[in-house]
C-alpha cells in the first residue's frame, strides 16, 4: 500500500488564510455568534458568465480548489472528493422561498439546480474539465473525514495518483435564524478570545472552505502524511480516551508520541466536556483548538485539517490557537478529534514528512 | 413599448443574475442567446417563467421561444401582442 501525502492547502475563513506565505500572524478578532469569510475577490478567479449562477458557498470552493490546485504544480487532478454537511443552503432557501412566495408557481430552475449538496464538486469538476471521479459526502460534522477517508483508501491502492479533497459550507440566512431560535448559535456575541471559555449554550456559527490536493507521491513541498483517520457516529464521553488510545496503538504509537493535540471545542457548555476529558489524558502534550478562528460548522473540522497541515510544514504553533504550553519546540506527530454536539467523532493523525 | 423594453431589461438582468451589466449595456437589437448577451438553455427556462409570471403568457411549444428570445425587440412586440396582464 502506498502513503499518503498531503501535496497542497488552500483556505477560506473568517481570518486571513487565503494568504498562504502567513500563518494566523494577525488575527481578526470578532465579536458577535456568526462568523462570515473574508470574501476573496472573487472576480480574479471565476469568469463572470459562470460565477453569476455561483451562491458564496460554490464560489468559496471554486476559488480554494483553484488555489490548492495550483499551488500543487499540477493541471488537474484524478478525482474531486467534497464534503459538506449543509450543501448550498442559500439557493435551498431561495428555492423554497419562491415555492411559499408564488403559491407553488412559477418556479425558475436556477436555484433549484445549484441547490443540491454536489453542486460544489460539480462546479469545481466543471471549471477544471475534470471527467474523473467526483462524489460528495453528506455526513454532519464527519462530512470533510468521509472525504478525507475515501480519497486515503484510493490513493493507498493506487487507484488514483492526485485527489483533491476538501470541506466547504456556507451560512445561509434563514437557515442560521432557525438555528439560532434552537440554540444551536450561541444567544449572545462573543469575542474571539473569549469563545473557548464562554462556557455557555450553542456555538459561534461559521463557514468556510478547506481544499487540499492529496497524492501517493511525495513532493519537496509536501505538508504531511495522512497517517490514520476514523469516524464514529455515536461515542460517549467515558469512551474517548480509550478510543483515542486504541486509534493510537493501531498505528504503533502511544500518547506521549502526540506532539500536538489539535481540539475541535466550540466553548458549548453542553458538549466539550468530550474535549477536557480527551484533553485530561494528553495533559503532557501540547494542545490547541481553532473553532474561536473560523466558527462552528459541519465541514470546520477541514479548517483544523488545514491548521495541522501548516504546523507540520512550517514547525510553528500560532499563540492563538495555544490552550496550554508545553516546552515543545518539534512537531512531529498530531491528532486531531473533533465532534459536534455528542455525535459524529473523529480522530485524524498526521506527521510530518 | 419603449417603458416595457426598460423593464425588460432591468428584469433580465435582476433575473439572470447578470451581476457585471448595466441596462445601458443591452441593445434593444443585441443577440440575447449565442453571440450576444451569452444566455443559454437554462436562461431560457427562466425567461418562460418570467413570461408567465409578470405578463400571463404561457408558452405551451418551447421552440417558439427561439423567435420569441431572440432580441429585447422580439421580447417587447411578443408580450404587447399576447399579454393579459
Amino acid at each position: 500500500m502506498k502513503n499518503v501525502y498531503i501535496n497542497s492547502i488552500a483556505s477560506i475563513s473568517a481570518q486571513k488564510t487565503l494568504d498562504n506565505t502567513s500563518f494566523l500572524d494577525a488575527i481578526e478578532d470578532y465579536e458577535t455568534n456568526v462568523l462570515p469569510v473574508i470574501n476573496p475577490n472573487y472576480k480574479e478567479y471565476i469568469p463572470p458568465a459562470a460565477a453569476r449562477r455561483m451562491a458564496k458557498g460554490i464560489k468559496m470552493g471554486v476559488v480554494a480548489s483553484k488555489i490548492a490546485i495550483q499551488e500543487s504544480g499540477l493541471d488537474n487532478v484524478d478525482a474531486i472528493i467534497t464534503g459538506t454537511g449543509m450543501g448550498c443552503v442559500r439557493d435551498s432557501e431561495k428555492f423554497v422561498s419562491a415555492i411559499i412566495d408564488n403559491d407553488e408557481q412559477y418556479l425558475t430552475p436556477t436555484s433549484f439546480i445549484q441547490s443540491t449538496h454536489n453542486t460544489v464538486g460539480g462546479q469545481i469538476a466543471l471549471e477544471l474539465q475534470c471527467k474523473g471521479y467526483n462524489f460528495t459526502y453528506v455526513h454532519a460534522s464527519t462530512s470533510f473525514e468521509s472525504t478525507l477517508i475515501d480519497a486515503k483508501l484510493q490513493l493507498e491502492l493506487d487507484e488514483e495518483k492526485n485527489i483533491l479533497i476538501g470541506g466547504v459550507d456556507e451560512l445561509g440566512e434563514h437557515t442560521t435564524e432557525i438555528q439560532k431560535l434552537v440554540h444551536l448559535v450561541k444567544a449572545e456575541a462573543v469575542k474571539t478570545s473569549e469563545v473557548l471559555d464562554s462556557k455557555t449554550k450553542g456555538a459561534v456559527f461559521g463557514e468556510g472552505a478547506n481544499f487540499f490536493v492529496l497524492s501517493n507521491e511525495k513532493q519537496a513541498t509536501t505538508y504531511a502524511e495522512v497517517v490514520a483517520i476514523k469516524t464514529y457516529n455515536t461515542l460517549a464521553e467515558t469512551e474517548v480516551l480509550q478510543e483515542a488510545i486504541h486509534f493510537l496503538n493501531a498505528s504503533n504509537l502511544n500518547i506521549e508520541d502526540v506532539d500536538v493535540l489539535i481540539l475541535g471545542n466550540n466553548g458549548d457548555v453542553d458538549f466539550d466536556a468530550f474535549y477536557t476529558t480527551l484533553a485530561e489524558g494528553f495533559k503532557n502534550t501540547q494542545q490547541a483548538s481553532y473553532k474561536h478562528l473560523c466558527g462552528e460548522f459541519n465541514t470546520a473540522s477541514s479548517f483544523g485539517f488545514w491548521l495541522a497541515s501548516k504546523v507540520l510544514k512550517t514547525q510553528t504553533l500560532p499563540e492563538v490557537v495555544k490552550t496550554n504550553n508545553t516546552d515543545t519546540t518539534s512537531f512531529k506527530t498530531i491528532l486531531l478529534y473533533n465532534q459536534y454536539r455528542g455525535e459524529n467523532h473523529s480522530f485524524t493523525l498526521l506527521k510530518q514528512c | 413599448m419603449d417603458a416595457l423594453k426598460q423593464e425588460l431589461k432591468e428584469n433580465l438582468i435582476e433575473q439572470l443574475n447578470l451581476e457585471d451589466m448595466t441596462i445601458a449595456d443591452i441593445a434593444d437589437d443585441d443577440m440575447l442567446f449565442g453571440d450576444g448577451l451569452g444566455l443559454d438553455s437554462i436562461d431560457a427556462l427562466e425567461l418562460i417563467v418570467m413570461l408567465d409570471k409578470s405578463y400571463g403568457i404561457k408558452l405551451t411549444d418551447p421552440k417558439e421561444g427561439r423567435s420569441i428570445f431572440e432580441s429585447i425587440n422580439t421580447m417587447a412586440a411578443y408580450i404587447t401582442e399576447n399579454r393579459s396582464k
